[in-house]
């Protein structure tokens, strides 16, 4: 076992898979030169050369459009959007387009291709480089979202979705990738798309997460414990589809869930997680299903105070956890 | 445009009302906030102002039914649309709106600190306990499969609410034999639970526990029906005595000066405030002074620890033909004699007339009961939940007396009979608190300040 960060973790997962499969190519803006402006794909052109790690003009939607073309004739194409926040002009080649073809195409065609984009803000992004716009993504059938949280799971679910057949979207934390550092095992693992990952077990309020705010919530647990209330911590991992077994099972043991999420409530990952508790976990409810996110405005503001408003905390979630628990 | 009247909440824990009374009948015109009907709580006797102005159409629920909280009871024709401000109205023929007729807002449940230094002022807040209704699916499912009366459990959630937690707790304890099981429970239910696990059967469908056979009128013998109050006293008072361990304690007064600067001051009294000089602000007067001094008595259990209570509210039993309440002097720490004598007259004169409100009956930390008005000379009360004792002042006799130096003397002898929370206090804070009562009492004289 090596210990990463969760941004090289992403670059040697796909190194790795570059290596192992010479269909996969990695395409995205200052990708291969720079190596991305995060340094995600960095030296991966000097390995692979230009045919494989390929600079684009600044162009969202033909990046995922020349993705969907290579994917359908053969290649496996890794398409970078530098901030998910750009990703907007590309959703209709996302949505549209790479969703559906399978479909349309009576299984004639599909699109084994990965989008990557990093998300989430607490990193001074202002509004255009801080969103968290996976639930977008999540309503649509045909697409696969993942969002790893540890480095271990990034490389696990970032092979996952290249070997994937189908479209897979992978969100990446921004604030994650120089600070969540982890164990990441040497060999072929992959984190199978669609499992959730318990990452602290409990029997008194389960806590349905992902991405940074898992280890937000870890924290907040680690305070109540203290009290005597054992939380649950489910890292979701896979928003699209969601591990519905493992949600009902943890929303039955516990009777009492929080869901947590950076991106604002309406309509989202955590509407989703909470309906399924309400349907499958009625009967084994001690308390309301509750639900902490951003709050609904339209974006993270650039000034630091307002930010820090936005964002939620360990402590925040610690206050949501001991009401829940005090309920 | 027609609307839909329902049952308001007229008060934290009430969950229904009888209709005592239509006071409008349909075809009547009604103003907005006439009042429509009289309701009778569990608690006190309300009216049910109209929402809006209109005609008074159908009555849902016939008078004497007993409605639950936010049950339609009638509908008001002609109403005019729009003007009511926090009201919805629903036209005629679309899906009709509730309404819920002004009544008290519910109260807010507080936010539950973060920090365990907030949480004792939280707790003080909404530590009132509920009346257990509101058992959540998980409590259900629990209290079904392990056979558990769940209003045997003290709640440590919210507002006193029975948690999961706290019904398994319960069990593992019941089982481990640290609580007596039902008598009707003759199978250790824990047994039978572990054996279907182990033969992997279904669970059988839930049964609920044997009731007891009821009574029943035979013969000669009348059937009272329940009122409301009488309801929910036996209700009170059973869930105290299984609530609280009482016990019971009594020192003798000398009444002897505070009978004699009464009898002198009486009528400047009257006159000056408009009330009669009883013994009872005197009483209430030296408890609210000897309850700064030991807080303890002034109190609330919980599971989290004794909340002391900040505020004095003095709960006063006031005896009815057909029952009891208990309305209180709030703030009775900041009031003086004559307010606290005006506070009791006044709370007195409506709870004989049932012209109590909701408010009047909430929120009490101490209760006093004058029983020695009705001639007693020792009672043992039992506490009025979730205070921490009672104090009743028993009736004032002349007695002869064994007086300091030795001689023997008639003089006006008063017992100061106290129920206390055995969890809250021991015999040592309780005792000192009578004798704070006591010295309070029996060392006043014409100099006391009786403004």
């Amino acid at each position: 076992m090596a210990t990463m960060t969760y941004i090289e973790a992403i670059r040697s997962a796909m190194r790795d898979e570059m290596e192992r499969d010479e269909r996969v190519i990695v395409m995205g803006e200052d990708v291969g030169v720079k190596g991305g402006v995060f340094k995600a794909t960095e030296g991966l052109q000097k390995e692979f050369g230009e045919m494989r790690v390929i600079d684009t003009p600044l162009a969202e939607s033909a990046i995922v459009g020349v993705a969907i073309g290579a994917a359908i004739n053969g290649l496996l194409p890794i398409a970078e959007i530098q901030f998910q926040d750009f990703i907007m002009p590309a959703v209709d080649q996302i949505v549209s387009e790479a969703a559906k073809i399978r479909y349309r195409s009576n299984n004639d065609f599909h699109v084994p291709m990965v989008v990557r984009a990093p998300f989430g803000g607490g990193v001074h992004g202002a509004l255009y480089h801080s969103q968290s716009n996976e639930a977008m993504f999540c309503h649509v059938p045909g697409l696969k979202v993942v969002v790893p949280s540890t480095p271990a799971d990034a490389k696990g679910l970032l092979r996952a979705a290249i070997r994937d057949p189908d479209p897979v979207l992978y969100f990446e934390h921004k604030r994650a990738y120089r600070l969540i550092k982890g164990e990441v095992p040497e060999g072929d693992e992959v984190t199978p798309i669609g499992t959730a990952r318990v990452a602290r077990e409990g029997a008194d309020i389960a806590v349905f997460t992902y991405g940074l705010m898992t280890h937000f919530c870890l924290d907040a647990a680690d305070k109540l414990a203290g009290d005597g209330f054992e939380c649950e911590v489910v890292d979701l991992r896979t928003l699209r589809p969601l591990d519905r077994e493992q949600i009902v099972a943890s929303g039955r043991k516990c009777g009492k869930v929080l869901v947590v999420q950076e991106a604002n409530l309406a309509v989202s990952v955590a509407s989703e997680v909470a309906a399924i508790v309400a349907e499958e976990c009625f009967e084994y409810l001690d308390a309301p299903v509750m639900r902490l996110g951003g709050p609904e405005i339209p974006g993270v503001p650039f000034s630091p105070p307002l930010e820090e408003f936005y964002m939620l905390t360990p402590a925040k979630i610690e206050t949501a956890l001991r009401k829940l628990a005090a309920y | 445009m027609a609307v839909t009247v329902t049952m308001p909440q007229l008060g934290e824990s009430v969950t229904e009302g009888t209709i005592q009374q239509w006071l409008k009948q349909p075809g009547d015109a009604v103003e907005r906030y006439e009042s429509i009907a009289e309701v009778n709580t569990d608690k006190v006797n309300a009216e049910i102002p109209s929402p809006v102005a209109g005609t008074m159409g159908e009555h849902l629920v016939a008078e004497g039914a007993v409605v639950p909280v936010g049950q339609a009871i009638c509908r008001i024709e002609g109403a005019e649309a729009g003007a009511e401000e926090g009201l919805t109205v629903a036209a005629e023929g679309a899906e009709p709106k509730d309404i819920v007729a002004a009544a008290p807002p519910p109260v807010e449940r507080e936010p539950v600190a973060a920090a365990p230094a907030q949480k004792e002022a939280d707790v003080a807040g909404v530590a009132t306990p509920r009346d257990g209704m509101h058992l959540t699916p998980a409590v259900r499912m629990l209290a079904r499969e392990h056979a558990v009366d769940v209003a045997q459990i003290s709640g440590s959630g919210i507002g006193g609410r029975v948690t999961k937690k706290d019904v398994l707790e319960y069990v593992q304890r019941r089982d481990a034999g640290e609580i007596e099981r039902p008598a009707a429970q003759p199978e250790p239910v824990g047994g039978v639970a572990a054996r279907r696990a182990e033969i992997g059967a279904a669970p059988p469908p839930a049964q609920p526990p044997a009731p007891a056979p009821a009574p029943v009128a035979a013969g000669s013998d009348t059937l009272v029906p329940l009122t409301p109050m009488r309801r929910a006293i036996a209700e009170h008072m059973t869930r105290s005595v299984q609530t609280s361990p009482h016990a019971w304690t009594m020192v003798e007064v000398d009444m002897t000066r505070v009978a004699r600067v009464r009898a002198r001051r009486r009528e400047e009294f009257k006159a000056r405030h408009g009330v009669d000089l009883t013994f009872l602000p005197f009483v209430a007067r030296a408890v609210v002074a000897a309850l700064q001094k030991h807080p303890t008595l002034n109190a609330t259990w919980s599971a989290d620890g004794v909340v002391l209570r900040r505020e004095i509210n003095l709960g006063l039993a006031v005896a009815l033909e057909d029952g009891l309440v208990v309305p209180v002097v709030k703030g009775a720490d900041r009031l003086s004699m004559s307010g606290l004598a005006l506070a009791a007259q006044d709370l007195t004169d409506r709870a004989r007339a049932g012209r109590l409100r909701i408010e009047d009956v909430e929120g009490g930390t101490f209760t006093l009961n004058n029983a020695g008005a009705l001639g007693t000379v020792m009672s043992q009360a039992i506490i009025n939940q979730p205070q921490a004792a009672i104090l009743v002042m028993d009736a004032i006799v002349k007695r002869p007396v064994v007086v300091d130096d030795d001689a023997i003397a008639v003089r006006s002898m008063m017992n100061l009979c106290i129920s206390f929370d055995h969890r809250i206090n021991d015999g040592l804070p309780a005792a000192r608190f009578l004798r704070s009562v006591k010295e309070t009492l029996e060392s006043i004289d014409d100099s006391a300040d009786l403004w």
